[in-house]
């Protein structure tokens, strides 16, 4: 019954929401129209602004990527049609593009699993009760506003930077200070699964970026794993039900459900972040190459392997998430 | 707590059953020791990892310069100078970029509070055609990644035209790109940086707000404007303000946005991305051989200029934690 009747306060017809906004009839004058004029009028900014400055640069911006752009200096701009060679050129004849583009998502692919599992580990650590906590979420927290923006990508920008990275690895090499890369030498004389351990070393070697990433996804399994209600737990424990039981069949379940909102926010935070080689590339070929039509359709094809990602890992998540109902 | 009442137990029982009870009691307990050191020991690893750059920085940027070709100084630095300070306030404009920066990111993040309060709440409690189609380009906005439309958006502001009103008035577009004006009006229509995030946090908030309060305003006469301050908005005043501390944050140290649209402004984040190149100059202003710097000497200046960046939002982070923390928290809660 009540599923019913919100359905139907939720659903508009075309009839009904045509004569909704003409006035002078008998809908029109309904609480119903009233109150969904009133809607629009609150949502009408985020309306304009998409229209306006969304939409329509939008669509230049796919023309711009289909057409050669030329700057008159003074006048603006002139467009030539040309189909799909920016595309072609972005992908094959740009010599590093594409070489980013699978550097920059085959890192992600690594860092991103790993930053939902620290997160989710960190998270479960920060729940448990002890000294300091709130010191430790406030210290965990502070990435959010510390990498952002400018300050991510300023240091790495220096020669100097890469020249001391390249030091730390060859020494590393040479001498075998370096633990994980011992420890990766030993596991692959051994002959075990080669390529996994690689990507698991990757992780941990990577370890610093991943939780400078993690901010928001802590706070927010954090706060799925609060909302888990105590009784829960006391049901497995009176049943015989070891903590370990209780976490796979209690809180990871539980939880679940967050982990699409935080793998789309962690793919989406990777895409966009400053040092992200690829962003950099298009920045050079619009800033020092003025070339917006190859910039243009090199933004394109980032945001469609983008929107891939997104769109895989939300529909692998979706049927594998277990929605609790209250 | 278990293992508590299993002390309690044992002091009563029997001889051979005591000695099983202790032999047990002293397994949980160093099990239990033992995960609390591991888990302090896991914790303060992390978080020296995240607070170990800043204490890098604010080390070095206390050198002079011949104490960082010094192999033997690592952290602490033997002469104590403020010198860097100085010339990375000349090489940044600093005292007038950080205040153009301060009044930019407060105008922008008010702006965009007010509109992301606005829509949030017509999507949260109200009901209209086409509301999940919108609702939907407020989630598009959130992925596309704006980098994709600046080239269209720079031009468009160049000869900003709105429906020919202004080659009407004026005979001509209008060249919007020097001032904050576009700026404003993208945040002020929820386009700024990442405005979608903000309607979704306040969306969030305002779906919770039992329905019954609204129905009790209407009943007693009070009308949708008045029912939304009076009744809506203070409730909503920590969400609000942790947006508008999200903002003002993200808006500080934003590069992207400043660099396309306020360009005239000398704002601190845009200086301090190009102050390698600006280095070189600068030192070579009192002499005439060109000398080059060294990248060491580039790495502890732009040290210093992080710091600058970053101490003021730290001091903020400080006091208004928990409004941060928690709204997250509260978005992140009810699916």
């Amino acid at each position: 019954m009540s599923k019913k009747k919100k359905n139907s306060r939720d659903s508009w017809g075309l009839r009904e929401s045509i004569l909704t906004f003409i006035p002078g009839n008998s809908t029109f004058s309904t609480m119903r129209s009233r109150q969904a004029r009133t809607g629009v009028l609150f949502i009408l900014p985020f309306i304009l602004g998409f229209v306006f400055f969304m939409v329509r640069p939008m669509i230049t911006s796919i023309i711009m990527s289909l057409s050669n752009v030329t700057l008159i200096p003074g006048k603006g701009y002139e467009m030539t049609f040309m189909g799909v060679r920016n595309y072609q050129n972005a992908l094959g004849v740009d010599p590093n593009y594409n070489q980013y583009l699978v550097e920059e998502i085959s890192r992600m692919g690594v860092n991103g699993i790993a930053t939902l599992v620290m997160s989710f580990v960190i998270a479960v650590i920060l729940n448990q009760n002890f000294k300091g906590r709130t010191l430790a979420r406030a210290i965990f927290f502070l990435p959010v506003i510390l990498s952002s923006g400018v300050l991510a990508g300023i240091e790495k920008q220096n020669e100097f930077y890469d020249m001391m990275a390249g030091m730390a690895e060859s020494v590393g090499k040479s001498s075998g200070v370096n633990i994980s890369a011992a420890l990766k030498d030993l596991l692959s004389l051994s002959g075990v699964a080669n390529s996994v351990f690689g990507l698991l070393f990757d992780m941990i070697d990577a370890i610093y970026e991943i939780v400078m990433a993690s901010g928001i996804q802590i706070i927010v399994f954090l706060s799925g794993l609060q909302a888990i209600s105590p009784s829960l737990y006391e049901a497995a424990d009176v049943e015989g039900c070891s903590a370990w039981e209780a976490f796979w069949k209690i809180t990871f379940p539980m939880v679940s459900p967050l982990l699409l909102v935080n793998t789309i926010y962690t793919i989406i935070d990777f895409f966009m972040k400053n040092d992200n080689r690829v962003m950099e590339r298009i920045n050079v070929v619009m800033y020092s190459n003025f070339d917006f039509g190859m910039a243009s359709a090199m933004s394109w094809i980032y945001f469609g392997v983008a929107l891939l990602f997104i769109g895989i890992s939300a529909f692998i998540i979706n049927r594998g998430v277990h929605y609790y109902e209250d | 707590m278990k293992t508590n009442t299993a002390a309690v137990k044992t002091v009563g029982k029997s001889k051979p059953a005591g000695k099983q009870d202790t032999v047990y009691l002293i397994k949980s307990k160093t099990k239990k020791y033992g995960i609390s050191v591991a888990r302090a020991l896991l914790l303060f690893g992390l978080c020296f990892m995240i607070i170990q750059p800043m204490i890098i920085r604010f080390c070095t940027s206390l050198m002079v310069e011949s104490d960082l070709y010094d192999s033997t100084i690592v952290l602490l630095p033997r002469n104590v100078t403020l010198d860097n300070y100085k010339i990375v306030a000349d090489l940044t404009n600093f005292p007038k970029s950080m205040l153009n920066t301060l009044w930019t990111s407060l105008l922008v993040s008010i702006c965009q509070v007010i509109a992301c309060t606005l829509v949030g709440y017509g999507f949260a409690r109200y009901s209209f055609p086409l509301k999940k189609f919108w609702f939907a380009c407020v989630v598009l906005l959130i992925i596309v990644p704006p980098q994709t439309i600046q080239t269209s958006l720079y031009v468009q502001f160049a000869a900003f035209d709105f429906l020919g009103i202004f080659t009407a008035l004026t005979g001509g577009p209008l060249n919007l790109r020097t001032s904050i004006v576009p700026y404003l009006l993208m945040s002020l229509t929820c386009m700024g940086l990442k405005d979608g995030l903000y309607i979704y946090m306040l969306r969030q908030y305002f779906r919770n707000v039992p329905k019954s309060l609204e129905e009790a305003a209407f009943m007693d006469g009070c009308g949708t404007m008045h029912t939304f301050a009076k009744i809506m908005l203070p409730d909503a005043v920590p969400t609000i303000a942790s947006c508008f501390l999200f903002s003002f944050v993200w808006q500080w140290t934003d590069l992207f946005y400043s660099r396309n649209f306020l360009s005239s402004y000398s704002i601190y984040s845009v200086q301090l991305s190009s102050i390698v190149s600006r280095m070189s100059r600068y030192f070579n202003k009192g002499s005439d051989a060109a000398q080059v710097v060294p990248n060491a000497r580039q790495q502890q200046l732009i040290f210093v200029g992080v710091l600058i960046c970053s101490v003021p939002l730290i001091v903020l982070y400080c006091f208004t934690q928990r409004t941060f923390v928690e709204s997250i928290a509260m978005s992140g809660s009810k699916e």
